[in-house]
């Protein structure tokens, strides 16, 4: 936070681009474009070439001894023979790998700092009969969390950070791990409506028809309240199933224009789930998807993104007896698109940061090498609506890059660099201090 | 204990804070014991029955493990991570009679041994978890199968782990299939001191009795700070003063229960004192027969620990979680106790705040006996990348922990803090023939583990899906495995 926002000249163009996409309605975004293109201009010129790497661009094939050129945030140009311009900032990475930063989809980060302390918790709604879809989680985001800084270290520069708890936890937030405030981390939200499906003693329900019809019928209410708004106003429609802030949440979502990210594990609930969204030609996202494996034909067909982790392989409940830790490696061959998470499936905090190793996890148990990265990056970016901006290397995408010492999924690699929207972030975390405090016997702090 | 059974505690206190009675109290309804056969004439009366005699290092639960029947086998042109040496590179163990038999870079085998080629592979010692709640809180979970704490007096050393193990969990075989040879399943941390440990292989088997690692100690669960002052928020201990009063209890009470029976057990003198579950647990830690294994976050709180098992008299075999052991490395060395870690798993509550993932280079390289522990079947399965996450944490602030180091912290150095170290945990001649055949080099993310031999017995073969160990449960639950993973 103490370091100026003021290195990052596009920071200032993002942070008003994302408060725009929160509040600013379609009439408005012509003024919008001419905000972000203003701020653009104001904010001068910084060159950074990242030089001699291996270039995973993902979006294209390997580059080896290649360039990646920034300007005022941006990728200007990425391949084997770029000019490097006189006067640029040089980051020489002979030896390095080069990706794009890793993006986690499924985080407590910044809602949850320590999870038994009730006061740093921000993640649950009270709701409404177990609907919370007006719940926009971000609003509790602490940006001066101590959890970003090892995450970023990381690698990880992008997160979702998702509601929970309910059968419609509320909405999922995309944020850059910049410094600064949350209006400048904020990067789309909402960019997710997050529901959860499948074990009846959940979401405040005792059995899972009762969930089913509970989420078609505040679905279809959203659908009759969007083109009887006004009747609403004037009492003259029938008792909604939902509070108005709710339905006017799911607008977007029974429009097909925010997706819908399920948690569901059980291949019935799944196959149900399914169902329902076509139904109501709703867009899917499936996550935890312990048994997804077992519907990956149809789960590719029907185009829908299935959020996994590479280290679940425990019947630990009786909706996940499925539970196989090659899953990510079936869905990929069944031709579906996998996205990876950290921790196995949890949406903690603390270990963020480890979603490379389940990349490299998935990689061992079949998930060809580059598919591995592209679910922490492209993959992603696509589920999420952003891979015009952020998941690849490729001139006029946001200048999130990691320059790595080796194998980005080995543990021996160190991250060298990291940058966020063209600007190197380089904090100790907290951790880093401890660690630097008590790295000699005794510690020097201890030493008179 | 981490977050998810943290939440459960939580939960699970509502139920409990009425009708519990302090162990020590137990009701004194136990009649004299009935004259067995022989019963010793001379004192003119009958003799009480092994039952109500407290015995030191008594086995009323004898394991019925029987060592299987092999034959030999040569592990040959393999690169051998002893955790007794250097590493061998293009070595050969030779596994004879349930034992290393040979080790070294030019070993004979018996005509009819089973060769196995090892080339561009990696072999270990098998692996130890030495903090697991396998069989107490076994999948699928549930109320059912929560087994672990007993919730219902902060001092409940009189329950044994092994009285709530489920042999049927379908969480031992994916702990086999990932290397892990022997585990030692804890009660849970939320009580002051939770119970006895159990010491177990693992194998399929109907009973914990046929899981049971012969001859090994018994351990003591005991815990610091956060868990049970939450857990007896209403009935106390509701402080870190609280708790400690209560361990202190517990230990005088033991010390008197200790000095009665052992002078009873000398001259038989009058009538036995009351046999007390309990107290027997605690004062055959005061004997040094049963290892204690204390949950401790805080650095602070370990140095608490120490004071009190000085001031009884008993030793620390290991302090578990101890996300702060870095903080004081340095005492844990001077006194001997182990530090059973994670790499990087803290921030969940108030006492893990400050874990860090270089915990163990630094308490390994203050010369501390450093283990790394699961608490949890889904780390255990990758205590190898745990080892390799701190390994790779502590180079970056320039503590170098070489791999014949590091590969002891899940092996040797478990071992140890189970009282095993003589029977497993290295590759050297003469030890159980526990072995784990990795596909690489084990601290590399992409290595998975092909082979597993325990007690010289073939007890995982990756490539042979069909010979896998299923428990009942996974029958008709879990689906086959039918790809190479499940």
């Amino acid at each position: 936070m103490t370091s100026g926002i003021g290195r990052v000249p596009a920071a200032g163009g993002r942070q008003k681009s994302a408060i725009a996409r929160i509040v600013i309605g379609t009439a408005a975004l012509a003024a919008v474009a001419a905000l972000l293109l203003s701020t653009s201009e104001r904010a001068g010129a910084q060159t950074i070439a990242i030089t001699g790497g291996k270039v995973h661009p993902v979006s294209g094939p390997v580059i080896e001894n290649g360039t990646v050129l920034v300007r005022d945030g941006k990728i200007v140009a990425v391949g084997a023979n770029v000019t490097v311009p006189n006067g640029a900032t040089r980051i020489d990475a002979t030896g390095k790998w080069v990706t794009p930063g890793l993006i986690n989809s499924l985080t407590s980060l910044g809602v949850a700092e320590i999870n038994a302390v009730q006061a740093t918790v921000d993640r649950s709604a009270r709701g409404d009969s177990g609907i919370a879809a007006s719940f926009p989680v971000w609003e509790g985001i602490n940006p001066a969390s101590t959890m970003f800084a090892p995450a970023r270290n990381d690698g990880v520069t992008s997160v979702v950070v998702v509601p929970t708890g309910g059968l419609i936890a509320g909405q999922a937030a995309l944020i850059d791990l910049v410094p600064g405030t949350l209006s400048d981390m904020l990067d789309k939200a909402p960019v997710a409506m997050v529901a959860q499906f499948g074990d009846p003693r959940s979401a405040g329900s005792n059995a899972r028809g009762e969930q089913y019809v509970r989420l078609k019928e505040v679905l279809e209410d959203a659908r009759i309240y969007a083109r009887r708004r006004s009747e609403f106003e004037r009492a003259q429609t029938r008792a909604f199933a939902a509070r108005r802030a709710d339905l006017e949440a799911l607008i977007p979502v029974v429009e097909g224009r925010l997706p819908l990210m399920v948690n569901v594990d059980q291949s019935s609930d799944i196959d149900a789930i399914m169902r329902l969204a076509k139904e109501m030609n709703v867009k899917l996202i499936i996550v935890g998807a312990a048994e997804s494996w077992k519907l990956a034909d149809r789960l590719a067909a029907a185009g829908i993104p299935v959020i996994v982790g590479s280290m679940d392989n425990l019947p630990q409940s009786f909706s996940t007896l499925g539970n196989r830790q090659d899953a990510a490696a079936l869905l990929q061959r069944a031709g579906a698109k996998v996205v990876l998470i950290g921790n196995g499936s949890g949406e903690e905090g603390f270990n963020v940061r480890n979603l490379k190793y389940d990349a490299g996890v998935a990689v061992a148990y079949g998930l060809p090498w580059d598919a591995a990265l592209r679910s922490i990056t492209l993959s992603p970016a696509e589920m999420l609506g952003v891979a015009n901006r952020i998941g690849s290397l490729q001139p006029g995408r946001d200048a999130n890059i990691v320059v790595w010492s080796g194998d980005p999924f080995e543990f021996t690699t160190k991250v060298e660099h990291v940058l966020i929207r063209g600007r190197e972030v380089a904090q100790p975390s907290r951790q880093d201090e401890l660690m630097q405090r008590y790295k000699t016997y005794p510690p020097a702090y201890r030493k008179p | 204990m981490r977050i998810q059974r943290a939440v459960a505690l939580a939960a699970a206190v509502v139920v409990t804070l009425d009708g519990c009675a302090p162990a020590q109290t137990a009701p004194s309804t136990q009649p004299r014991p009935a004259a067995p056969a022989g019963a010793r004439a001379d004192t003119g009366r009958a003799a009480p029955g092994a039952g109500a005699i407290s015995t030191p290092n008594a086995d009323p639960f004898p394991s019925t493990y029987a060592f299987p029947q092999t034959r030999a086998t040569l592990i040959r042109d393999v690169t051998i991570m002893t955790a007794a040496g250097p590493t061998i590179q293009n070595g050969s163990v030779l596994l004879r009679d349930g034992k290393i038999a040979a080790v070294g870079t030019t070993v004979s085998a018996p005509p009819d041994a089973d060769v196995i080629d090892g080339r561009g592979k990696f072999l270990t010692p098998g692996v130890i978890d030495d903090h697991s709640h396998l069989g107490v809180y076994a999948a699928p979970g549930g109320d059912a199968l929560s087994d672990g704490n007993e919730l219902t007096n902060p001092v409940t050393a009189n329950v044994w782990a092994e009285h709530s193990v489920w042999p049927q969990d379908p969480q031992f075989p994916r702990a086999l299939a990932s290397g892990v040879t022997t585990v030692q399943i804890l009660p849970g941390s939320g009580n002051l001191i939770g119970g006895r440990s159990v010491v177990l292989k693992v194998v399929p088997s109907a009973s914990v009795q046929g899981m049971k690692f012969p001859g090994a100690k018994y351990g003591l669960k005991m815990a610091c700070g956060e868990n049970p002052k939450r857990v007896y928020a209403q009935r106390g201990p509701s402080t870190r003063m609280g708790n400690v009063a209560g361990y202190r209890a517990a230990w005088i009470q033991a010390e008197g229960y200790r000095r009665r029976w052992d002078k009873w057990n000398a001259d038989h003198q009058g009538d036995p004192p009351q046999r007390d579950l309990g107290l027997e647990t605690l004062a055959e830690v005061l004997r040094g027969n049963i290892l204690v294994h204390n949950h401790c976050y805080r650095a602070d709180e370990m140095v608490q620990m120490i004071d009190i098992a000085k001031e009884f008299g008993y030793k620390i075999r290991s302090f578990h979680h101890g996300v702060e052991a870095y903080k004081v490395a340095d005492r844990l060395a001077k006194e001997g106790i182990s530090a059973s870690l994670w790499s990087d798993w803290g921030g969940f509550k108030m006492e893990a705040m400050d874990g860090v993932r270089a915990n163990l280079a630094m308490v390994s390289a203050a010369g501390a006996r450093a283990i790394v522990h699961s608490d949890d079947p889904s780390g255990m399965q990758r205590l190898n990348q745990d080892a390799a996450k701190a390994m790779a944490a502590g180079e970056q602030i320039g503590i170098h922990t070489t791999e014949d180091e590091a590969i002891k912290w899940l092996t040797i150095n478990p071992a140890w803090a189970l009282g095993l170290d003589d029977k497993i945990g290295s590759i050297e001649v003469g030890k159980n023939a526990d072995v784990v055949l990795w596909s690489g080099n084990p601290f590399s993310v992409y290595s998975r583990v092909d082979r597993v031999w325990l007690d010289g017995a073939a007890a995982y073969d990756r490539a042979n899906p069909a010979s896998w160990w299923r428990t009942d449960f996974e029958l008709g639950n879990v689906p086959l495995p039918n790809g190479g993973a499940r």
